[in-house]
């Protein structure tokens, strides 16, 4: 009860320089808090297709190095993986980048997944049906898509797209509207394979179906828990190809490893540099506070009195600053535009702030150190 | 009457690079309840040394100190600092009070350390302050207190948990003629009134008019006492014949400044 009496009285007669204090935690927290939403955003706007692919391997060429973009994969190589024993279903999926024309001359730019119908790699619907027909001029878009266009189920959606030098024109139904389903940072539109062929951009459709040519295969397999050896499984039985988990394969996406390990080591550094903030402002306090404890120790204080006190200061300085600042980055969390690809997680915010609530203590140890090294012997003017 | 207070050859040796000085060298001393005594001597004598023992802050090297019956000898650290807060009060040169505490915070906080903290605690602080002239002061902070009155709270924070033994390191450093008279005055009708043992160091020759013995120290020894009440006051005044040379004749009018 004393340390906490004592700690509280000094931040009660201190107000103001304690609650500059916690402000300054504050604005701290808001910066870690941040950048995880940020590292949270970014991350699912590139992964979040393959995150959630209704499949359990990515069948990759070999020797691409695990590139979407440079992976091709033909029909026969979905033939082949499909018999591969312990593959229960397979489909091949392309992508392209294009643009989504709506509300008149409005322009958003998705990504254009081809897959086959009924075959992994299509998502759920929420609403509407799935798609049905390899030809049909049908599409599921997910939600950001509609959120954006406003497309509900049932509705023309236009596509525009570069052919050779001109852009063209493509009117498809949405049959369908799933769940969030980025890649590559942009919303997608999710359309039938032979579709696929004949509206991505730089299309030169063949009309054979025996020619499809998909960047990857995504497959599903009867005992998902065995994927790690499917993985050698398929890559041994199935030549010129490479099977990875969903993990890895979105962590091969381009950028995607380099932009989570530059937003960890900014996480890292800002709390590294709250560490030293939190530690230099009490260290100083501290060694202001030196004659004090002396005197302190010497009428009888003893040692855990002196160090809970402090350590009682620092909790409830960090307490109060990340409450602030938890609160502050919450309200501005609210103000931001849907499409600034910011996403708090409620995992990322206990994360963050556990840590800071952590690195507090953490900070204050050294001056709590020190406290405990005062001699009472001092009060009276002596050292040892 | 019994006494509390009583030290048997007490010697403290420092030895640093340049050698080894006999701080406090075969001191003994016992003092009654109820006995203020005056510490002096000049500069390097032994006496803050000899008040760190008998503090407990500080360890002899030989001889013997019992304090309300207890020997301080076999006592380890932590039955030291609880021994400090239940048996001993103190006022220190500077740095007396806890900043962030009131007159009133100061005193109780001894209370609090001892875990006797109640309203006829709380009551009895209310009382000693206001006998110590702070009655409309108690809830001021250290820093709205001038120095006399902050050396008062100290004397109450001294004495408010009935300590065996009082220790006064320079009380009066601080502080003008006037105001120091004022305050070991009061200081002495405590110890009196409430039967404790108080020491007292002070540069000021003055202040020991106050007290009913006068512990004269030298190169760590005690070089003499006085404890007859005539003799007291011609000390007190300069005008005891046999008073030693070395002793500043002329009372310090201008008062030392404690370090901030
Ligand atoms: N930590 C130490 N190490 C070595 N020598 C010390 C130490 N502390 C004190 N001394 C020496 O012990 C002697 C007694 O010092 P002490 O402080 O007890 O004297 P004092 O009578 O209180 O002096 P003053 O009136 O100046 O306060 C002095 O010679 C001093 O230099
Ligand atoms: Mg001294």
């Amino acid at each position: 009860m004393l340390p906490i009496y004592l700690s509280f009285k000094e931040m009660w007669r201190n107000k103001g320089r304690f609650l500059l204090f916690s402000l300054v935690i504050a604005l701290i927290t808001v910066l870690v808090l941040f950048i995880a939403a940020l590292a949270d955003g970014l991350g699912n706007g590139n992964r979040e297709y393959i995150e959630k692919l209704n499949g359990d391997l990515i069948v990759y060429k070999s020797d691409v190095a695990l590139s979407i973009t440079a992976s091709q994969l033909g029909r026969e190589k979905l033939l082949e993986v499909s018999r591969v024993p312990g593959v229960t279903d397979a489909g091949q999926v392309s992508f392209s980048s294009t643009v989504v024309r709506y509300q008149g001359a409005k322009e958003l730019n998705v990504s254009l997944i081809g897959v086959g119908a009924g075959k992994p790699g299509e998502p759920p619907v929420v609403q509407g049906r799935g798609l049905q027909d390899r030809q049909a001029k049908e599409a599921i878009i997910d939600r950001n898509v509609a959120l954006t266009t406003g497309l509900r189920v049932g509705d023309n959606l236009t596509i525009k797209s570069i052919q050779g030098a001109k852009e063209k024109l493509y009117t498809l139904q949405v049959v369908g509207i799933s769940d969030g389903r980025q890649f590559f940072l942009q919303p997608s539109v999710i359309v039938p394979d032979l579709t696929f062929e004949q509206i991505k951009p730089g299309a030169v459709p063949t009309g054979n179906e025996s020619d499809l040519i998909s960047n990857i295969i995504v497959v599903r397999l009867q005992h998902p828990s065995q994927w790690k050896q499917m993985e050698s499984v398929l890559a041994s039985q199935v030549s010129g190809i490479q099977a990875v988990d969903k993990v890895t394969a979105y962590e091969n996406t381009p950028g995607y490893a380099a932009q989570q390990s530059t937003l960890s080591t900014q996480q890292f550094f800002s709390l590294l540099i709250g560490v030293l903030v939190i530690g230099g402002f009490f260290q100083i306090q501290m060694l202001q506070k030196v004659p004090q404890i002396g005197m302190l120790k010497a009428v009888g204080a003893s040692s855990p009195v002196i160090a809970l006190s402090a350590l009682a200061q620092i909790v409830m300085v960090t307490v109060i600053g990340v409450a602030i600042g938890t609160a502050a980055t919450l309200l501005m969390a609210l103000t931001f535009p849907a499409t600034i690809p910011i996403v708090f997680s409620p995992m990322a915010i206990v994360l963050g702030v556990v840590s800071i609530l952590l690195i507090g203590p953490l900070g204050g140890l050294v001056s709590i150190r020190y406290a405990l090294r005062v001699e009472p012997l001092t009060a009276l003017g002596l050292s040892s | 009457m019994a006494n509390s207070l009583e030290t048997k050859a007490v010697t403290k040796i420092y030895q640093t690079d340049t050698g080894v000085t006999r701080a406090v060298d075969s001191v003994t001393l016992a003092v009654q309840n109820g006995e203020f005594v005056a510490l002096v001597g000049p500069s390097g004598s032994g006496k803050t040394s000899l008040l760190a023992m008998l503090a407990t802050l500080l360890s002899p090297n030989e001889g013997e100190i019992i304090i309300a019956g207890q020997s301080l000898m076999e006592m380890s650290d932590r039955e030291r600092t609880r021994f400090r807060r239940e048996k001993i009060g103190f006022t220190f040169q500077a740095n007396n009070l806890v900043s962030y505490l009131t007159a009133m915070e100061n005193v109780e906080l001894m209370l609090r350390l001892n875990g006797k903290y109640d309203r006829a605690g709380r009551e009895r602080a209310r009382e000693l302050l206001a006998r110590l002239g702070l009655g409309d002061r108690l809830n001021n902070l250290p820093r709205q207190l001038s120095g006399g009155q902050q050396q008062r709270v100290a004397i109450a924070r001294a004495l408010i948990h009935n300590p065996a033994l009082v220790l006064a390191d320079e009380p009066t450093a601080s502080l003008d003629t006037e105001r120091a008279y004022q305050v070991v005055q009061t200081f002495a009708n405590l110890i009196h009134e409430q039967n404790r043992v108080g020491i007292m160091v002070t540069h000021d020759l003055r202040m020991t008019a106050f007290a009913d013995r006068v512990v004269q120290m030298m190169d760590g020894k005690i070089r003499r006492v006085i404890d007859n009440h005539e003799e007291i006051t011609g000390f007190s005044r300069g005008t005891l014949s046999s008073a030693p040379p070395s002793e500043p004749r002329a009372p310090r009018l201008v008062p030392r400044l404690a370090p901030s």
